[in-house]
């Protein structure tokens, strides 16, 4: 076996310098060759989340795209007839802090499809939110009549056992998206 | 041949989760699914077996004294890889394992095998040293994940093995199920141990 190096203040600047420097090296490598698959895939989970909350639509979903306060607002349309609005809402409110949704609209304003995009809510109580028995309650609904609250706040969503707080929240980012709604839908008309 | 020994010393005599109770962290916290459970220990194998086999081949170019900094650099860098990779092919698992891949940095499986046995070895030993402990690793976090998944979830690898209104118990899948459920693992692991005397 080969003498070890000896602990010298130049053997030890030494090999940490070179060891930093091919290891930068190896990870701007792996960098450059990840880079693109990693926007690739954080786009197409974008417009799968999309694709599952409106009708079935033929326009590119980045073409029409607006931000407003946060909340991101995707305009479709299928043969130039406006499908819907995918609107990618938030809310800080869960159990475990910040809950990300995606709510389809269709053009009266009504609840086409939810779907939960990220969450820290607890395993088994506040992940019911994904649950078709939670989430089938807001479908067809029109957020201008329909109250999105719980019921125990003077609503009309049927919260989850256990988990009322989740489900406050969810309600929250709907709100939240349905008034993004009303804004961007009314500028355009006064376009 | 010799060098099996150190393979299998991984699997069951010195079982990084259920015997050296290393890398308790992940161990407890990922494994509410069989899935989260074996991409861990993917992971962490693949970090294991290439920092051991850098860390074999570079020993007697690391002054001591600045040992443990190199190899955390080391170890760092090819967490950092495995995240990269994980989060451009494999997103689902990325974001269900969350900030538990970065975290393979600090954890004491892998620092702890640099430290006693690659530092010391040539590099076929360090190799299937970290293989094997990479795999009992697994194996140990996959059994836990599967048992919580099936009792606490009714499912196993996504499968529903109960119908969708079987009542399930719930506290499987929540932190104190964890600790439950590793502990009577580590009882059962005891057990054969002393019963197969090894």
């Amino acid at each position: 076996m080969a003498k070890k190096l000896e602990s010298t203040l130049g053997n030890m600047l030494l090999s940490l310098v070179l060891l930093s420097m091919v290891m930068s090296a190896a990870l701007a490598f792996v960098y450059l060759r990840t880079k693109g698959p990693i926007e690739a895939a954080a786009q197409q989970k974008e417009i799968a989340a999309i694709r599952q909350v409106l009708p079935e639509f033929d326009s590119d979903p980045n073409a029409a795209k607006t931000e407003q306060d946060g909340v991101i607002v995707y305009r479709l349309s299928k043969q130039n007839q406006p499908v819907g609005y995918a609107i990618k809402t938030y809310t800080e409110k869960g159990f475990g802090g910040h809950i990300e949704l995606m709510a389809g609209f269709l053009p009266d304003s009504s609840i086409h499809q939810v779907t939960v995009l990220s969450h820290k809510e607890t395993p088994g109580l506040g992940t019911k939110m994904s649950d078709l028995k939670f989430s089938n309650q807001f479908l067809g609904k029109n957020p201008e009549e329909y109250v999105l609250r719980v019921r125990k706040d003077g609503g009309q969503v049927d919260a989850i056992t256990a988990a009322t707080v989740s489900s406050r929240a969810y309600c929250d980012a709907l709100q939240r998206a349905f008034d993004t709604f009303i804004i961007v839908n009314d500028s355009l008309y006064n376009e | 041949m010799g060098n099996l020994k150190y393979f299998t010393n991984g699997l069951i005599k010195e079982n990084p989760s259920l015997v050296l109770v290393l890398g308790t962290c992940p161990t407890l916290a990922v494994t509410t699914a069989a899935v989260n459970g074996l991409g861990m220990g993917a992971a962490t194998t693949f970090v294991l077996v290439c920092s051991n086999l850098l860390i074999s081949l570079l020993k007697n170019y690391i002054p001591d004294k600045v040992r443990i900094a190199a190899f955390i650099l080391v170890i760092a860098t090819f967490v950092t890889i495995v995240d990269l990779v994980m989060k451009a092919f494999t997103p689902d698992l990325y974001s269900a394992l969350g900030i538990f891949i970065p975290l393979i940095v600090v954890n004491c499986i892998i620092l702890g095998r640099a430290e006693a046995f690659a530092q010391k070895s040539k590099v076929l030993p360090a190799i299937l040293d970290g293989l094997g402990m990479g795999l009992g690793f697994t194996l140990a976090i996959t059994l836990l994940a599967s048992i919580r998944e099936i009792l606490g979830n009714g499912t196993l690898f996504d499968l529903r093995l109960m119908g969708e209104n079987a009542s399930t118990i719930l506290v499987f899948v929540l932190p104190p199920g964890a600790f439950i459920t590793y502990g009577l693992l580590i009882a059962i692991m005891n057990r054969i141990k002393l019963k197969f005397n090894i």
